[in-house]
């Protein structure tokens, strides 16, 4: 469903993603993880078009860069890390938003936009808080609004950007049963940016790990997650479990800095 | 895979070339309305805004200097209605004054107060920004210094063959609007709003020093600029709405229909983007007709301030922040504010006139403020 290949990114002087290649195959779930600064959110963003890049992104058999806006967005919906919610506007109206690459110009939104949303907000259990404004929704709400918002897009491929970050451990967990019974009922390709690696190895098929802007490692959960790589990819100290529902990553103590000189001069700086 | 097979889940959009899939994941088939309450322009605001539009225009119509009856002036526009049967008592004067003064007057004060009115509402819009007013990237001024350089220069040229002043400020206008977004997208690398803003500024700041700089070199014409920048209607004519009106027709229909496009920037650029909305194009559309109708607006009336800020405002703060009614609605309250605010500027100190400007910063703050602090009450 999504192949990227050789994809790199520039950021002004920096190179913010370098020959990154991986695929994502239809109705499977992509994990991708790595430290900050590691360019995460550059490939999502370029994935969605929403960055410059050289390479290559075929989505469905389809170079993301002969696609306009309107037909990127029907192919790509993006949930952003921190997405923009307008206090007043009340969810109905801003999942509505989703449907803006389906309906024409002038036209509005049809009777099956209508109807595509009131599913959506049905599904995701918004229907209560249909009338409501945004700046009166929880945070895990809200977070549900953003996913019902790019799920209204009915595009192929849903990107997500740390779609957990804001909440709690339940709430967190919610938006990505959610987003894992979709997946399942209607083939849906996940891409999705996580920091737990514990919860990330238990939602994606494959990881992605990337560092430095490099593609270092990828492959299932059981594969990538070894306590070598993830202590020197992420210069931590960790425990892996291998537990009822895929592995444990742990954080353990006492720290073991990867490189101990370098910590200490990290530690300085951090301190001052 | 499955991009080109039928069937299945995934369809073929309505896009040209290779069609990319889209998913029809939540149709149910049944092609029922279903039960969703999206905000909508509703029909009671357009008939409130419509009945306030009418009210005013009738208050301006009957009220005046003339002391022409009420009666015989409703008689007269009556018997101008085709298949209507009317005869008005009204003198050839009277009939002059209801036709060639007070109508023309109501007439071009309704264009520029909704041409206000609605480029301040999309300037909000395209800015994000609740403070934009229609004169945010220059146009006051660039208008500002067009009009006194025509006041300046053109009587030593003689027998010009018509005021100068509307055609100077209009081209001022745009002049310095099309400097700010050359300045906005030199200064940073993705234009963006802010650049623009920013952008505006500095223009802004360059014409009114050229204005006023050409202002103290000719003292003696420095009454007649100033009255021109107070802003008023008292020269109306039919000629003025004939000069104006394209250009506020044409703004007004693309504001209009980018309404729903405004809701959907205010997620921002990014996910606008995101959603298939190019934002920066959008954001120069909506600017390009926003200024066009603001120029030829304030090139017949002056620089009316405060009009394209609380307008929009006032009817943010009763019908809700979507741009779907505030947009419309600032077309019908925006021309009635100012029809009413011309009849106060013309009535006051009859058969003085106080600067259309003035009034409706006079009336328009403390009503403002009485806005807002119910709208606290009820929030």
């Amino acid at each position: 469903m999504l192949e990227i290949e050789n994809l790199s990114v520039d950021l002004g002087e920096t190179r913010v993603l370098d020959s990154v290649s991986t695929r994502l195959d239809e109705g499977c779930w992509l994990g991708l993880v790595g430290p900050n600064g590691a360019g995460k959110t550059t490939l999502l963003r370029a994935v969605a078009g929403l960055v410059g890049y050289s390479g290559e992104i075929r989505i469905a058999g389809r170079s993301s860069l002969t696609a306009s806006r309107r037909e990127a967005a029907r192919l790509v919906a993006y949930v952003p890390q921190r997405p923009l919610l307008p206090p007043a506007m009340t969810v109905t109206d801003y999942v509505l938003l989703g449907r803006s690459a389906h309906h024409s110009f002038l036209g509005g939104e049809t009777r099956r936009d209508r109807r595509v949303v009131a599913t959506v907000l049905d599904r995701l259990g918004l229907a209560a808080l249909a009338r409501r404004p945004l700046g009166q929704v929880s945070g895990g709400e809200a977070q549900r609004a953003v996913l019902a918002r790019a799920l209204a897009q009915e595009a192929p491929v849903l990107v997500m950007d740390e779609p957990t970050a804001s909440l709690d451990l339940g709430h967190g967990q919610l938006v990505l049963e959610l987003t894992d019974e979709l997946r399942r009922e209607h083939a849906l390709s996940v891409l999705c940016a996580l920091h737990d690696l514990t919860i990330a190895g238990q939602y994606a098929d494959r990881l992605l790990v990337l560092s430095g802007g490099r593609a270092v490692s990828s492959g299932s959960p059981h594969e990538v997650l070894t306590g070598a790589r993830v202590e020197a990819i992420f210069d931590a100290t960790v425990e892996i479990l291998d537990g009822r529902d895929g592995i444990v990553v742990a954080p353990a103590r006492p720290y073991r800095p990867a490189d101990p000189t370098s910590w200490a001069s990290r530690r300085e700086a951090a301190v001052q | 895979m499955a991009a080109t097979e039928p069937g299945g889940l995934l369809r073929s959009g309505r896009v040209k070339g290779n069609a990319p899939p889209a998913l029809r994941i939540f149709d149910d088939g049944e092609d029922v309305e279903p039960e969703l309450f999206p905000t909508r322009l509703r029909p009671l605001q357009v008939a409130a805004g419509v009945a306030f539009l009418l009210a005013a225009a009738l208050a301006a119509l009957l009220v005046g200097p003339a002391g022409l009856s009420p009666g015989s002036v409703l008689a007269q526009v009556a018997s101008r209605v085709p298949f209507l049967s009317v005869h008005s008592n009204l003198s050839a004067g009277g009939v002059a004054v209801v036709w060639q003064l007070r109508m023309p007057r109501i007439v071009l004060g309704g264009l520029v107060g909704s041409m206000l009115a609605l480029a301040g509402s999309s300037y909000q819009g395209v800015f994000h920004n609740p403070l934009a007013d229609p004169y945010l990237l220059g146009v006051a001024s660039g208008a500002g210094l067009g009009a006194t350089i025509a006041v300046v220069e053109i009587p030593r040229l003689t027998s010009f063959p018509f005021d100068p002043v509307p055609l100077a400020a209009f081209v001022g206008a745009v002049v310095a609007v099309v400097a700010t977004f050359a300045l906005g997208r030199s200064g940073a690398k993705g234009r963006n709003a802010t650049s623009l803003v920013l952008g505006g500024v500095a223009v802004g700041a360059f014409f009114t020093a050229a204005q006023t700089f050409l202002q103290q070199q000719n003292t003696p014409v420095l009454q007649e600029v100033y009255s021109w920048i107070l802003g008023g209607l008292s020269t109306a004519g039919w000629g003025q709405v004939e000069l104006i009106l394209p250009y506020v027709a044409i703004a007004t229909l693309v504001l209009l229909s980018c309404r729903r496009l405004l809701d959907t920037l205010s997620v921002g650029d990014d996910e606008a983007n995101s959603l298939g909305v190019r934002a920066d194009r959008v954001r120069l559309i909506v600017v390009v007709a926003a200024t066009l109708g603001t120029a030829a607006a304030v090139s017949v009336s002056g620089l009316i301030g405060f009009v394209g800020i609380i307008v929009p405002h006032t009817i943010r703060l009763i019908a809700g922040p979507s741009y779907q009614r505030i947009v419309p609605l600032s077309v019908l309250f925006g021309a009635g504010f100012l029809i009413l605010a011309d009849l106060v500027a013309r009535t006051v100190v009859s058969p003085g006139e106080i600067p259309l400007g003035v009034v409706t910063a006079f009336l328009g703050a403390p009503f403002f403020l009485v806005v807002l602090r119910q709208a606290r009450r009820f929030s």
